[in-house]
């Protein structure tokens, strides 16, 4: 099928480079599991989204969830998340399993999103939308925070120069006082990085970083990702469809088809696969 | 006052003849003033200068922990940080010598500077720095250390010879504890003639060669410089430009020691804007592309403002230029018209700088290019004491500078305090100052050729004093030319001239060997462009719009008024432009008629349009023209055209004589 072989050239660009992952040099070692999804199964009345899925995802890992589109990616982030509430299986995060719980809990938990489509304060600076980011951390009360009195003016000093580190983590102190409404598309996605890693999560879950990105943003993105995995040892879940992106910087990828897992494994390993490549593909006729 | 309560071990020289006595004299006399900041995490870090003498203390013993020895050569690569500048000190406390290099070239421009210089210690600002000098590691087998200060992404190197900026403090403050005379007695050991700084040259004319300056040449030139312009303590100055740039370690060094102002680092290149309006520096140092840059952003923005605004706008401009230089001047200036420019300060001036940060400017110089008078009236007029300096790395900058009142947009004043110029018999300037350059390190051939053995200096610029004894700098003396009847012909003066006027873009001028000027125009197809649509006229292109009567009318009113200027000049009224000829096509890099730079190649020009040349020293006034051209895509073709020729008006004895 000639369709087929030159899809095949652009999906799995990044397969023919011969980057070995593996060869990254990381400050971190990858240690044990921390958090495991088991026997995970979520539906929306009759559809199912997720069937019987499960992994581990290892400590200061990047791990990658690959699949074709309503494959169930953003669902399965949804699950770790908290937002939805899977009809079966559980899930641990370091050795705590939760049966029930919203996304309150998994932020307390230490784990921080993106989101696809940017979900940003546009009116607000750049600082006040990564401060958002640290609300959970902040002790005082309303009243303390609204007069500036007591904890307060100590907590904000703290929690600015916090927000000022990551503001130089990811190269944004020429905009930190600029309107995220105003800033372009690549700029905003980094903002939003930034708000989630100012809540120092343990588990970053990244939903399609890259999506609508030019080249030269995607390569400034994926060295933040690859930054803060190495610099900050954060272990992150990545949604991705670049291709090139993803076996390029991932550890481990794991690939969905239709609610179901069909492969987890190292990039090479992954790409391999009868399975995913039946999947992206289409079955050989 | 007690050496134990001045930790840096401060105490006063009969002879201040160093920068490291003149340090330790600064953090006992000013010991609580700011005198550096650099803006990290959002927050303006101030260091007084007792401050910083102990953190230069600390690094120099860091420094002499490591085997750094008197003599020993410390490059020092990155953009403006506090610490590189420190590092530049702590090197000269110990009778070492700084060699701060570009921090955009590339490894390979730098291997040679490494080299030549004898560099045996680095120190870096970051990353991309290291991976530079590990490029080149094993071609430079003298470096022993580098020290970076900023440690991230720095954790995937283990290579022993890498140093972190804090444990080189920790070493440092070790060793000070173990030998708590050192310091001081290496500073004791300096003089007035030791090195003080090797300073490359740019290298647009060869290989970069270094500059050596002693003690001597920094702080003569250093004093004369801060008495001149008044320069004091309560100065403010940002640190933007290259460290590696002569006026950088002037400016942003040697002055501040000496006068004991105040140096900003910004927090990185991209913020500068917003961090000069939180500094509000008072002495300011930008190139010509600087203020060319704030002044189109300007104009840009009131673009987009609502017409009220804009008419506000406009109209005080015009009551600026009409007298905001002459109040600068401090010439006399009417009543009415004072009160008019205080009116438009508080609408439009005072606004105005305050969002460009640059309201507290006493004092700005600019230098390296010839400055369109329009941009540089345009400052004056706000108030700014725009002045143009003329100098060199080897003269340590200065040769001459404007004084104040005495500004004209096209001489660069008259010479600084104690330097002599003199003009050779071929034109080209000469210099004799304190701050000459002790020599070209290790290279003898080009010293002698520079420099003579009484002292003066050759400066490959041909120039002359004009009626007011201000020095006019025209070309390199190697472009210059001669008419026929033996006068002066500087082909560059006239170009830059020309290509002030906003619808000239290229202008290429002939005249050598011949009895007058002509010149080739290439017009600006954007100014020119826009200006013909307000008028409706129609072209299809760009030859069509420079072949239009109306352009040609426009572009000989441009020339006739800078034949009217030249006619002024003693010397330069024979290159009045008498014909030209507006090019059918813009001078382009890929036919090979400008280098990548955009710098004309006259001979390339010479070879390609012999017709066109004939024709403007015939009687033609029309030519036609066959050019081949390279399409972007690669093929060629030939383009062809009928060229009219014009004459303009000259003005003066050169008008009398052409009537005659």
């Amino acid at each position: 099928m000639n369709t087929a072989i030159k899809y095949n050239e652009t999906v799995f660009q990044g397969l023919s480079s011969p980057i070995d992952v593996y060869a990254r040099t990381r400050s971190q070692k990858i240690g044990a599991p921390i958090l495991q999804v088991k026997n995970v199964s979520l539906s929306f009345g009759g559809v199912a989204a997720l069937e019987d899925v499960s992994f581990n995802v290892k400590e200061h890992e990047l791990l990658a969830i690959i699949g074709p589109n309503g494959a169930g990616k953003s669902s399965m982030l949804n699950v770790i998340n908290g937002v939805y509430h899977p009809q079966k299986g559980q899930i641990t995060f370091f050795g705590e399993t939760r049966h029930k719980m919203n996304a309150h809990h998994s932020a307390e938990q230490g784990i921080a999103r993106t989101f696809q489509n940017i979900a940003l304060f546009p009116g607000m600076t750049v600082i006040d939308n990564i401060m958002t980011g640290r609300n959970l951390k902040m002790k005082a009360n309303f009243l303390e925070q609204a007069l500036y009195i007591g904890r307060a003016k100590k907590e904000e000093i703290y929690h600015r120069q916090k927000v000022e580190e990551i503001l130089d983590f990811l190269h944004i102190q020429p905009i930190r006082k600029t309107p995220v409404g105003r800033l372009p598309y690549g700029l905003q996605k980094r903002v939003e990085l930034g708000r989630a890693l100012a809540a120092e999560p343990r588990l970053l879950l990244l939903d399609e970083p890259m999506a609508g990105m030019n080249m030269e943003e995607k390569e400034d993105m994926c060295r933040f990702i690859l930054d803060v995995n190495d610099e900050l040892g954060t272990t992150i879940i990545l949604i991705e469809h670049d291709m090139g992106v993803v076996m390029d910087i991932s550890d481990r990828v794991v690939v969905l088809n239709y609610g179901m897992k069909i492969a987890i494994g190292t990039p090479k390993a992954v790409c391999e696969d009868k399975d995913v490549i039946e999947a992206y593909l289409g079955v050989n006729p | 006052m007690s050496e134990a309560s001045n930790p840096a071990g401060t105490r006063y020289y009969d002879t201040m003849d160093t920068l490291p006595k003149i340090l330790l004299y600064n953090a006992h006399e000013r010991k609580d003033r700011t005198c550096m900041r650099e803006k990290d995490l959002g927050i303006w870090q101030t260091w007084t200068w007792s401050e910083m003498a102990k953190e230069i203390k600390i690094l120099a013993c860091a420094l002499a922990a490591k085997g750094f020895k008197r003599n020993d050569k410390l490059g020092i690569i990155g953009n403006n940080r506090a610490r590189l500048y420190w590092s530049m000190a702590a090197a000269q406390c110990l009778g070492g010598i700084p060699v701060p290099l570009y921090q955009d070239s590339t490894a390979n421009e730098i291997i040679g500077i490494l080299i030549d210089s004898d560099v045996s210690f680095i120190v870096v600002e970051d990353q991309e720095q290291v991976d530079k000098i590990l490029e080149i590691w094993d071609k430079c087998p003298l470096i022993r250390h580098v020290v970076y200060e900023d440690p991230r992404g720095m954790f995937q190197y283990n290579q022993p010879f890498l140093n972190d900026f804090e444990s080189m403090m920790a070493l440092g403050r070790r060793y000070d504890r173990e030998h708590p005379d050192f310091f001081l007695q290496e500073v004791d050991k300096g003089s007035g003639e030791d090195v003080g700084v090797f300073l490359f040259t740019s290298g647009t004319t060869g290989k970069p060669k270094g500059v050596v300056m002693t003690y001597n040449n920094i702080i003569i030139t250093a004093r004369n410089t801060i008495e001149l312009e008044k320069l004091s303590q309560k100065d403010e100055l940002i640190a933007y430009l290259p460290m590696a740039w002569v006026g950088d370690y002037l400016f942003s060094f040697a002055q501040s020691y000496v006068a004991g102002f105040c140096v900003n680092c910004p927090e990185n290149t991209e913020t500068i804007e917003a961090d000069r309006r939180e500094i509000g520096p008072s002495y300011y140092f930008g190139p010509p592309p600087i203020w060319e840059n704030l002044l189109t952003r300007i104009m840009i923005r009131m673009e987009d403002a609502f017409w009220v605004q804009k008419k506000v706008f406009h109209f005080f401009m015009g009551v600026a230029k009409k007298t905001g230089a002459r109040i600068l001047n401090k010439e006399s200036v009417s009543l009415l018209a004072r009160w008019l420019y205080a009116v438009g300060d508080i609408l439009i001036y005072a606004p105005l700088k305050n969002a460009l940060g640059i309201s507290n400017v006493r004092l700005a110089y600019t230098a390296g290019e010839a400055i369109g008078p329009d941009l540089f009236d345009f400052y004056r007029s706000l108030g700014i004491n725009i002045k143009q300096l003329y100098g060199q790395t080897e003269a340590f900058v200065f040769v001459c500078i404007q004084p104040d009142g005495e500004i004209y947009s096209d001489t660069v004043g008259i010479p600084a305090p104690e330097v002599e110029v003199k003009i050779t018999k071929k034109g080209e300037v000469m210099y004799r100052s304190p701050g000459v350059f002790h020599s070209y390190y290790k290279n003898p051939e080009s010293t002698a050729d520079t420099k003579t053995p009484d002292g003066w200096v050759y400066t490959g610029d041909a120039g002359f004093f004009d009626a007011r004894g201000h020095l006019k700098i025209i070309d390199r003396i190697k472009d210059v030319g001669k008419f026929s009847s033996g006068e002066l012909f500087a082909p560059k003066y006239i170009e830059n001239k020309l290509k002030f006027f906003p619808h000239i873009k290229e202008v290429v001028a002939f005249g050598n060997d011949r009895d007058f000027a002509t010149a080739f125009i290439c017009i600006d197809m954007n100014a020119v462009g826009d200006w013909a649509e307000r008028l409706n006229l129609s072209y299809s292109g760009y030859a069509s719009l420079a072949g239009h009567e109306a352009v040609y009318q426009l572009i000989r009113e441009s020339i006739e008024k800078m034949n009217k200027d030249l006619a002024l000049d003693e010397k330069l009224r024979h290159s009045q432009v008498k014909r030209f000829l507006l090019l059918h096509k813009e001078l382009d890099a890929d036919d090979g008629e400008l280098t990548r730079t955009r710098k004309v190649r006259r001979k390339f020009i010479n070879e390609k349009y012999p017709v066109l040349i004939e024709a403007l020293y015939s009687n033609k006034d029309i030519c036609r023209f066959e050019a081949k051209v390279k399409f972007e895509d690669g093929r060629t073709g030939i383009i062809a055209a009928n060229l009219k020729i014009w004459k303009a008006a000259l003005f003066g004895s050169d008008a009398v004589r052409e009537e005659k």
